[in-house]
């Protein structure tokens, strides 16, 4: 096993499912049960990826392998400067984290649809969109440079935008998908921006040489300020993916696609690209960039939490909770914790996806009813659905053995050091909000779909537990939100091998004095390392680099940030299991003993209700100010078309025309006159002349001697 | 007695060039134009003898009057060869009916 296997493994992951997707789209026309050859790739691509995992982690986990190709050279050129552009795949640690994070999910998702897709006039198609999904995500996981990302970037859009929309004859499926649509590309513009800003300033694409010469000292427009706009255009275009405020509207509606869809690509993998490009571009956040993305990822977080307080649509309040947990990433990672927020990444795609499917589990049972009023008492119904469901429910309440416990609880933890070092407490009150807001709103959804009396009697006695296909992807997520597969001390993440090993936060190398206060301190001959061997090792293609050993191990954060995250580390528990304990006691007191009645206390805060109901207006804002904006300023663009630029063609076009009839005019009176006329003449001549033909000899002899005396009276003169 | 001239000669054949012309003009049928034909062939000849006489032709004229009898022999017979074929065609030899070359 070494570097070119690796290599060669990586490209066969990435490239399979683009075949998946031409096949079964082009044979699915013709072959029923063309979709089979789809999971036969996506299964492929799962034991691709295990091996790449396991020889990666084992073998190579401290190698960063680069395999690159110079797609563009130009060289020696009169009118072009020189540029090199190169394309390529990097393996670290995160790339392989990440993707079996979308392999796994893809594959289980591949799984789960054949029963809930199951008799879809489009079912190859969906199947064709999926490979193409996975396909484009895989890009994004290997992209090593910003180019490739932003291809990939679009192509996933793509994706979503058709998964969204898969059953386009419903006008609010096909309005959704062009609502996602659009909102990204809002974000994607900036992230193009942000893409131009850095290729002027460093003729290249690709992260490691970009980070080498902010290392040296090369800034947009040599000053700071620049590069955190830089930072922060690229950021957009995580705005854009990963939902986050105040781009956010776009989730919500995308739950109109497919919900297995719903899970693989709004909940776990997708969205979760714009966490993942923020950890990607990490080293090159300044600290103003840093604090504003924790700003956008803290509003992120809090509102949506308050919106899924009172949605009725399972669906719906899976997607604002999603939206909730992005923006604890987002912010994480604005707060500098970086890799408890990839570690939440991780864990919030397992119990995300597993919600997701429970509830395409429960919408299935219920056959197509979303609206959990309506539901209840499925407890008895479905218990598989019910344990996974409720599993996954503990793991994002941050209960304690699960995943999401450990997970959260880093992030929190970082919050209070970030909090402790600069006085901002802010995103930690946020942070401790927001998990007790979500343990209420999670377990209220429990409550309310599960247990208690079935609302709808007629509709629970059709009720029935979903087929094995589905029970089992559910079953398999629920198991890994479990804390064992990520370390064995159920407290604290720090001893286990997913972040003592695997992950390690990069070296910022942007200028000491842009940096965040408490990370100033950091050893310089680490970053200057980094830089030797980046310089030294991308050129060539094919070339894996050996980096010496142990190189992603620097000392990332500041001895400062992570002493200060240790030591609150244990009142960080603490207070996350109590708002975590009141939140699920809330909903206990409230929706199961109803010892507090739901409605009288909407009614007793009735604004604040109506506020949450109704997502804070925001929907209605932007209808208001950029829509109709927007379609006034269509208007006025319309009318002017219509009225002055039509106005000048048709105005043209009336001169033409009036200049036409003239010569039309001059034309059939003057010249055909003139015509007609010299024709008229000659036949009036013609008429008279007829007159001396009489075709009778005797009078022709009579000119002939009449001419003739007459000549004879002429010549004489002579 | 008065002396017989050249202008005598001239003024005789003159009068009967007249007077064919005037058959040829005047005639409807086709024969008697053709007499008016041969007065106004005549009226040459004589014009020939006299300036024979008169003039210094000398013997040529009066060989080329006799040339013009033979002529004239020859243009009668095809002449009436013609009229024959009109009358052929249109059933009479009035010359006023034939006006086909108008066509």
């Amino acid at each position: 096993m070494n570097e070119f296997i690796l290599t060669n493994i990586s490209l066969a992951i990435m490239v399979l499912p683009i075949i998946g997707f031409f096949f079964t789209l082009i044979l699915g026309k013709k072959i029923k049960k063309m979709y089979y050859f789809e999971l036969f790739i996506s299964f492929c691509v799962i034991a691709l990826t295990a091996v790449l995992v396991f020889s990666k982690l084992s073998w190579f986990s401290g190698t960063k392998i680069v395999s690159e190709y110079t797609w563009i050279d130009i060289k020696n050129s009169s009118v072009l400067p020189n540029l090199q552009v190169d394309l390529g795949i990097m393996i670290d640690n995160m790339t392989v984290l990440l993707m079996s994070v979308v392999a796994l999910i893809s594959f289980l998702v591949h799984i789960f649809s054949i029963v809930y897709m199951d008799g879809d006039k489009r079912f190859n198609r969906y199947y064709a969109y999926l490979g193409l999904f996975t396909f484009s995500m895989n890009g994004i996981v290997f992209a090593h440079d910003i180019l490739m990302m932003y291809i990939f970037w679009e192509l996933v859009g793509i994706t979503s935008y058709l998964l969204i929309g898969f059953w386009y004859e419903k006008d609010s499926a096909s309005n959704a998908s062009k609502k996602a649509f659009l909102s990204n590309r809002v974000g994607d513009v900036g992230m193009f921006g942000g893409i131009l800003m850095l290729f002027t300033t460093y003729h290249t694409f690709t992260f490691d040489k970009i980070f080498a010469q902010i290392q040296m000292g090369v800034l947009p427009f040599n000053s700071e300020f620049w590069l955190t706009v830089t930072g922060l255009l690229v950021f957009m275009g995580a705005v854009g993916k990963s939902a986050q405020f105040p781009l956010h509207i776009w989730l919500p509606d995308a739950m109109e696609g497919p919900t297995p869809v719903s899970a693989l690509i709004h909940a776990a993998t997708m969205v979760a690209a714009g966490v993942y490009l923020i950890t990607r571009v990490f080293a090159m956040l300044t600290g103003d960039a840093l604090f504003v993305i924790a700003c956008i990822g803290a509003i992120s977080a809090f509102m949506p939490a308050t919106i899924a307080l009172t949605q009725k649509d399972i669906k719906k309040v899976l997607a604002y909770s999603t939206i909730s947990q992005l923006g604890y990433m987002v912010m994480a990672l604005g707060l500098g914790a970086f890799s408890f927020a990839f570690f939440h990444l991780v864990t919030h795609a397992f119990f995300k996806a597993c919600l997701f499917l429970g509830s395409g589990s429960v919408i299935l049972g219920m056959h197509h009813e979303q609206d959990i009023t309506k539901m209840g008492g499925l407890r008895k119904k479905m218990p598989w659905t019910y344990a996974t469901f409720l599993m996954a429910t503990l793991a994002i309440s941050g209960v304690p053995l699960t995943s999401g416990f450990l997970s959260k609880d880093g992030i929190l933890a970082g919050s209070l050091a970030y909090g402790q070092l600069t006085g901002h407490w802010i995103f930690a009150a946020v942070g401790y909000l927001v998990a007790g807001l979500t343990a209420f709103y999670m377990f209220r959804l429990v409550i309310i779909t599960f247990h208690g009396e079935p609302a709808d009697k007629e509709k629970f006695g059709h009720v029935h537990e979903t087929p094995f296909s589905m029970v089992a992807p559910l079953v398999i997520l629920s198991g890994l939100s479990i804390f064992i597969w990520y370390t064995p001390n159920p407290v604290s993440a720090d001893s286990g091998w997913f972040l003592s090993k695997w992950i390690s936060t990069p070296v910022s190398v942007v200028p000491n004095h842009a940096r965040y206060n408490f990370m100033q301190s950091e050893a310089k001959n680490a970053a200057k390392t980094e830089q030797a061997k980046v310089l030294t090792g991308t050129e060539t293609w094919n070339k894996a680099i050996e980096a010496p050993e142990n190189m992603e191990h620097h000392i990332v954060h500041s001895e400062v940030y992570t002493e200060t995250l240790h030591s609150l580390h244990y009142p960080a528990i603490f207070l996350s299991v109590l708002l975590g304990g009141l939140g699920i006691l809330f909903a206990f007191v409230m929706y199961q003993w109803k010892k507090v009645s739901a409605d009288k206390l909407a009614n007793a805060v009735k604004p604040l209700y109506l506020f949450s109901l109704n997502k804070w207006y925001i929907d209605e804002f932007y209808q208001a100010t950029f829509i109709a904006f927007t379609m006034l300023l269509s208007k006025v663009l319309y009318w002017f078309d219509s009225t002055i630029v039509d106005g000048v063609v048709n105005g043209a076009a009336f001169v033409t025309r009036m200049i036409s009839k003239f010569c039309g005019k001059f034309d059939s009176v003057v010249v055909d006159g003139l015509v007609n006329l010299v024709a008229y003449i000659s036949g009036f001549i013609g008429i008279f002349f007829k007159k001396f033909q009489t075709g009778k000899v005797q009078t022709y002899l009579i000119y002939v001697v009449f001419s003739l005396v007459i000549l004879l009276f002429i010549f004489k003169s002579f | 007695m008065m002396h017989i001239g050249l202008n005598h000669f001239l003024v005789l054949s003159a009068a009967l060039f007249s007077l064919g012309v005037f058959g040829i003009v005047t005639r409807k049928n086709a024969v008697m134009v053709l007499m008016g034909l041969e007065l106004v062939l005549n009226s040459a000849n004589i014009n020939f003898v006299a300036f024979a006489k008169y003039g210094n032709l000398g013997n040529q004229g009066q060989l080329i009057a006799l040339f013009v009898v033979v002529l004239a022999a020859a243009e009668a017979a095809i002449a009436l060869a013609i009229v024959l074929n009109i009358y052929k065609t249109f059933n009479s030899i009035n010359v006023d009916e034939v006006d086909s070359l108008k066509e």
